[in-house]
């Protein structure tokens, strides 16, 4: 089963959607790193704050980023998932 | 019983080898392990891949060393995989077979991509491989009591071992397996870290005595600097960078102290310090260097929200306690700083305690500095440019996506990885401040600062985390030497020079170009030993972005991009980013060089280097649009 040639892929009707979808999110993420990275340069001494449950603004930025990483993966694949199914519920129907 | 499971370990990988490699006959087995790999399965072996020493023995090493600055490297390498998940894994699925090239050249046919693309994965993977070597050697190290260059060579043999058998399947199984087990135990380590607390004295359960380092006060006699205990006589002073060494003599035992001066109050206080003597032997603290006498652990708390003593001592703490903790500006803890210098002909490394506290240890600042000069500004923004747009143009990550069947299971695989890695690196902020403040760090190499950790909860936990280490490099070696050699042998034989392979033979072709990518691999590991493996990283990163990003993300959503724009930018951002780091200043201390002469004054290139490739891709290919639709 493992050894069988490379997976060739068919047409994706959600590509473009997908793609759409991608590009949107990814800014929104770049726009939130872009800021972590103008506080540590612009403000730095912000970073030593302390935000909540004892932690400094560094910490709470730095792990609520990759939480934030995990969370818009989630909606994304959700997004594709949901509209690759009715892609493919329309291909049927026709 | 650490080289028992260890060896266990290895044999496994080599099991595993050695079973895939009956099966594997076909170039696509060998370079795509077929594209048959379940999402899920691919998805931790992405994190396995992605885990390499850079993230285990780099990260950990330079959170111990520099606090919340080795955590950015954490924030970077994941924010990477968003580039990855949004812009890159199903159109790379979509275009691509077995490599990258075939990508990037799946419009256009051309010679020059081919070329050029295969270049650039050779010249990014063994960037990547460095570090990965580094790691080997260290960790072996302690672990078998071998040299440095003889775990390298060790390393080395495994792996070309594992590729020149059976190739991308067992490389998959391997990152599965090890990617799960270090994320589990690492996880154990953490527990652990917390279950111990935090105290002043750490004494690693009992298991090893806290050194006190003695501190004394001192007077000046008539322009003599006197130390209070006259045990002590002054033999010597150093001024480095604005701090006084001080070199006293006692019991015929010579000794390097740090001389504060706080408001006229003269205090002296004890360091470590090896000395290489001119005539070849070398001592430390004073002593011939041998097997026992090496240079002490160290890191340590010496106050905890302003209390010292056994008092101050916590006790278990809970995760978000721990950091609070570590953040508070009473809390005191002790790094330690590194200074060169010579004393007549002998050539002195003084290793002297630094006093840190919290709130700058918690933020960014030690490494990185954010409050310096413009440049240093720049090399910050710039290494954090490069590991956010590095991930997704990694050679050995991308090839990972032609592994399995679809573009859906593509993106699957990829959120598997992202949720695993995530966690982990989460992770290493544990691991990196467990290792300061319970006084395991190795003033020699911070690489080890993880495994040394789990050493202090026995030799059971050491052995398995130094075996899931060693798998780690083992494994992201494959998976690099695998995309090197697929460059090789697919890209630069096959389609390039058009030698007309059949299966067998791209195989057999693939198997010996590994073999001299090991061997390129295994010297390079042996020259670069002792730079911390996260640095290294971030250098492959910053070529990777600059030499394969522009056109990945061009080929996608600019029309006008051509096969032209393409070669030339994959060449501009290699050798710009290339350049920059060979007149960096890190890379001239390697080597010796004053750093403050090197002529170009950043570490990171890719501030420069991205946006030039993509300013060329764009140029060359606003130039050839005609000449390529009249070629088409």
């Amino acid at each position: 089963m493992l050894h069988e040639p490379a997976a060739q892929c068919g047409p994706d009707a959600s590509a473009d959607y997908k793609m759409r979808i991608g590009v949107w999110m990814f800014l929104l993420y770049a726009a939130v790193y872009a800021v972590f990275v103008a506080i540590n340069l612009l403000k730095p001494l912000w970073m030593e704050r302390t935000v909540c449950f004892g932690l400094n603004l560094a910490v709470v930025y730095g792990f609520g980023l990759i939480a934030f990483a995990l969370f818009l993966a989630l909606i994304y694949n959700h997004m594709c998932g949901t509209h690759e199914a009715g892609s493919k519920t329309a291909e049927g129907a026709k | 019983m650490a080289i028992a499971i260890f060896l266990a370990f290895v044999g496994l990988v080599l099991g595993l080898s050695f079973y895939f490699a009956g099966k594997t006959k076909s170039a696509s087995g060998y370079f795509a392990a077929g594209g048959q790999i379940h999402w899920a399965v691919n998805g931790v072996a992405f994190a396995g891949d992605y885990l390499s020493a850079a993230s285990f023995l780099g990260i950990c090493g330079m959170i111990a060393t520099a606090g919340y600055d080795g955590f950015l490297y954490s924030i970077g390498y994941l924010a990477g995989w968003i580039v990855a998940l949004f812009v890159v894994a199903e159109p790379m699925k979509r275009l691509g077979k077995y490599t990258f090239t075939d990508a990037l050249d799946s419009k256009f046919n051309s010679r020059g991509i081919k070329l050029t693309a295969a270049i650039s994965t050779l010249v990014v993977s063994v960037f990547y491989l460095i570090p990965q070597m580094v790691g080997a050697g260290v960790l072996v190290e302690p672990l078998l009591g071998i040299p440095h260059y003889a775990g390298v060579i060790m390393v080395g043999a495994i792996v070309i071992t594992i590729v020149a058998t059976a190739g991308m399947t067992s490389t998959t199984y391997v990152q599965f397996i090890k990617g799960g087990m270090l994320v589990v135990f690492s996880l154990v380590v953490c527990v652990a870290v917390l279950y111990r607390g935090l105290s002043t004295t750490p004494d690693q359960g009992g298991r090893v005595p806290f050194h006190e380092y003695k501190t004394m006060n001192a007077s000046e006699v008539r322009g003599e600097l006197v130390p209070a205990d006259k045990a002590y006589t002054v033999t010597g002073k150093q001024e480095v960078k604005g701090a006084a060494f001080v070199k006293l003599l006692s019991g015929g035992i010579e000794t390097w102290w740090t001389l504060y001066n706080k408001d006229g109050k003269l205090t002296l206080r004890e360091t470590q310090y090896s000395t290489a003597k001119a005539d070849g032997t070398r001592l430390v603290n004073g002593l011939p260097e041998s097997k026992e006498n090496q240079p002490r652990l160290y890191g340590n708390l010496e106050a905890i929200k302003g209390k010292t003593g056994p008092e101050a001592a916590t006790g278990k703490v809970g995760p978000l306690e721990f950091l609070s903790i570590l953040s508070d500006p009473e809390t005191r803890v002790n790094r330690w700083k590194t200074v060169k210098f010579s004393d007549g002909a002998d050539k002195v490394v003084v290793y002297a305690p630094n006093v840190t506290p919290g709130n700058k240890l918690m933020r960014p600042g030690l490494k990185f500095k954010v409050e310096g000069t413009p440049m240093q500004k720049l090399d910050f923004f710039s290494l954090m440019l490069a590991l956010f747009l590095g991930t997704a143009a990694l050679p050995h990550i991308l090839i990972r996506y032609y592994t399995v069947p679809s573009p859906a299971c593509a993106r699957k695989s990829t959120i598997v990885a992202i949720a695993a890695i995530g966690f982990f690196y989460i992770l290493t902020m544990y691991l990196g401040l467990g290792a300061l403040v319970n006084s395991v760090v190795n003033p020699l190499t911070d690489n080890m600062s993880a495994p040394l950790l789990a050493r202090s909860f026995g030799t059971f936990l050491f052995a398995i985390i130094s075996a899931i280490a060693f798998a780690t490099v083992l494994g992201t070696v494959s998976g690099l030497i695998i995309a090197a050699s697929g460059a090789v042998a697919h890209d630069l034989m096959d389609r390039y020079m058009q030698l007309g392979f059949n299966e067998k033979q791209k195989v057999r072709a693939g198997k010996i170009a590994a073999f001299a990518v090991g061997i390129v691999a295994i010297i390079l590991g042996i020259i670069f030993k002792g730079m911390n493996v996260s640095f290294l990283v971030g250098l492959a990163f910053a070529v990777a972005a600059s030499a394969n990003l522009p056109s990945i993300i061009m080929i996608l959503f600019w029309k006008k991009t051509t096969a032209k724009g393409i070669a030339a930018s994959i060449v501009t951002g290699m050798v710009s980013a290339v350049g920059i780091i060979m007149f960096s200043p890190s890379i001239y201390e390697k080597f010796g060089l004053d750093p403050a002469a090197a002529p170009i004054p950043l570490d990171n290139p890719g501030i420069f280097s991205i946006p030039l490739s993509f300013l060329v891709l764009v140029a060359v290919s606003l130039l050839t649009q005609k000449k390529e639709a009249q070629a088409v």
